[in-house]
């Protein structure tokens, strides 16, 4: 991965989206566009446990954290995810990214049972690249479209209201029309009120080598730093726990300079945007966080 | 900031041009006697003859803050800020953002323009915090069930207040903090809260030395069927007139937490 110097730094505004690479990179799938090339291979990075969670959970209380997100990797592939979830709601709300396909009932009736007892959403959002085995399978394998579809159908079942997070693996030209089709196929699959989260595809791990990788001008330079927004980039409110230390965002952790410290704590200083990943935060925005927490700083 | 000494006031938000509901909730507030009667942003959008709101907020001197609809109207900008990401919400959005711009008058506009962000009141010794969305950004969106309580309990001594009032996302909560402390949303008066009643709300705040602060939400029964018809009259979209009619909410609903969403009907 190409860096460059003297590019301009963000300051951690306020530790808003505490992340946790709770799978670490074990995934059951091996989709061709994941940023940090999972698979059920890949243990650069492994599980957290539960008192590991609860630990990081604890010392984000005095920080004002105010929402909890984990991924992977597959996160239902570690076993404690359902008491992670269980023990995360009772501190604020939580969000898992999961490819829906290894579900199971029990974990589903605890989680709900557990939601319905806190004040807090928990917020599942599904995986799911193509609104047909056609479009979907190429990118994520063999039959993961109707494993996927089989999740929602269960989470659905359960009360949840998955958020159907796709990559934008089709042309501007096409978002409408895709977007109709996927509301189409969730509604017929029995999600009457599908919500839909659409994502950049970034340009690392596996999807440099399926498309593309960044070029050297798709950085951010201070120019272009003057009246942005700084609230739309993940690092200037996230910070994301893994088993080998804190990192600054959920894209950057295969980065050695993306790692700053081994508690939260010691990771709250700034960090420069020298990556090209950095380049899609800056133009998408947001593109990690729910639509529930967006908001845009004033103009 | 100004700080006033009082012992009961009435708070909303989200007038939303829903001039019939505020004029009742004026006339309520008083009948109450409270000592002061504030707004706390988002005068327009959704309902219809945006004047007719503002009129009345400022013939009645009603307090008002700004809201995030606020800035953008008097600044005369090309979108209500309001930070939807769903392309169907920001499409009904900007039907209605338009609207509301057309139908501002020029020196209602100025007025709004001019007003603080954020005011303090003292209500007996309790210092409060009146913002729209949130004290660090006024579209903020604090929702009940993605809003932890050591979040709030950090706003409250980063921000030095016994008590934050708050609007924006529509539908009021309250929560108790550390060392008696308090967070509450004050609701909205200008459309139903998504739970299929046709009323909408504010809140009375008192002090007393026995309860120290009480909270109180107060429905608002007006004629709505008179306010939906106006809005279709003004060739509104449908959409806004039924939630006027049934209390369910059928746009902006990408920004609703899992929680809240599945309250409602869509």
């Amino acid at each position: 991965m190409s860096v460059t110097c003297d590019s301009p730094s963000v300051e951690l505004s306020s530790l808003d989206h505490l992340w946790f690479q709770v799978a670490g990179t074990l995934c059951n799938l091996t989709c061709h566009h994941c940023f940090i090339r999972c698979s059920p291979k890949n243990d650069s990075f492994g599980y957290l446990t539960l008192s590991e969670v609860r630990r990081r959970l604890e010392e984000s209380v005095a920080l004002g954290v105010k929402e909890y997100y984990f991924t992977g990797g597959e996160p239902f592939l570690n076993h404690d995810m359902a008491p992670i979830l269980v023990e995360t709601l009772r501190y604020g709300p939580a969000t898992v990214l999961t490819n829906g396909t290894v579900l199971k009932d029990q974990w589903l009736q605890t989680l709900a049972d557990a939601e319905a007892a806190s004040l807090y959403s928990l917020e599942f959002r599904v995986s799911i690249d193509g609104f047909s085995p056609e479009t979907n399978d190429p990118i994520r394998g063999a039959g993961t479209f109707d494993r996927a579809i089989r999740g929602v159908k269960r989470l659905v079942d359960f009360g949840f209201l998955p958020i159907i997070t796709a990559a934008r693996t089709w042309s501007d030209d096409d978002e409408t029309a895709v977007v109709g089709q996927f509301v189409t196929m969730l509604k017929s699959t029995g999600y009457e009120r599908p919500r839909l989260k659409i994502l950049p595809t970034l340009h690392l791990g596996a999807e440099e080598e399926r498309s593309h990788g960044y070029r050297d001008s798709e950085r951010i330079t201070a120019e272009m730093l003057a009246y942005y927004d700084m609230s739309q980039l993940i690092c200037d409110h996230s910070r994301i726990v893994t088993d080998r230390g804190v990192y600054v965002c959920p894209i950057l952790i295969e980065s050695a300079d993306a790692r700053l410290g081994e508690t939260i704590g010691q990771s709250m200083g700034s960090y420069p945007l020298r990556h090209g990943a950095c380049y899609t935060c800056y133009q998408y925005g947001a593109i990690c966080s729910n639509p529930s927490s967006a908001a845009v700083h004033d103009k | 900031m100004t700080n006033k000494h009082m012992n009961r006031i009435a708070c909303f938000g989200g007038v939303y041009s829903n001039y019939l509901a505020l004029d009742v909730a004026i006339r309520d507030a008083r009948r109450r006697g409270v000592d002061e009667i504030l707004c706390l942003g988002d005068f327009g959008a959704f309902g219809p003859h945006p004047n007719r709101s503002l009129d009345l907020l400022r013939m009645h001197n009603i307090t008002c803050i700004q809201g995030n609809y606020d800035h953008s109207i008097g600044n005369e900008l090309d979108d209500c800020q309001c930070g939807y990401t769903d392309p169907r919400d920001n499409h009904f959005a900007q039907i209605s953002y338009d609207y509301t711009l057309s139908g501002t008058s020029v020196e209602h506009r100025g007025w709004m323009r001019e007003l603080p962000e954020q005011l303090r009141r003292k209500l007996g010794p309790l210092s409060v915090l009146m913002c729209h969305g949130s004290p660090r950004q006024v579209n903020e969106f604090l929702w009940e069930s993605t809003t932890p309580t050591h979040f709030l309990d950090k706003l409250a001594r980063d921000y030095q207040a016994d008590v934050i009032l708050s609007t924006h996302t529509g539908i009021r909560w309250q929560r108790e903090l550390a060392d008696r402390r308090r967070a509450v949303n004050v609701g909205v008066l200008g459309r139903p809260e998504n739970d299929g009643q046709t009323n909408v709300w504010y809140t009375i705040l008192s002090y007393s030395r026995d309860v120290e602060l009480q909270v109180e939400f107060v429905p608002v029964e007006y004629d709505f069927r008179s306010l939906a018809d106006e809005m279709d009259n003004e060739g509104l979209p449908k959409e806004f007139s039924e939630t006027i009619r049934t209390g369910w909410w059928t746009t902006c609903l990408e920004i609703l937490p899992a929680k809240e969403r599945r309250r409602g009907r869509y």
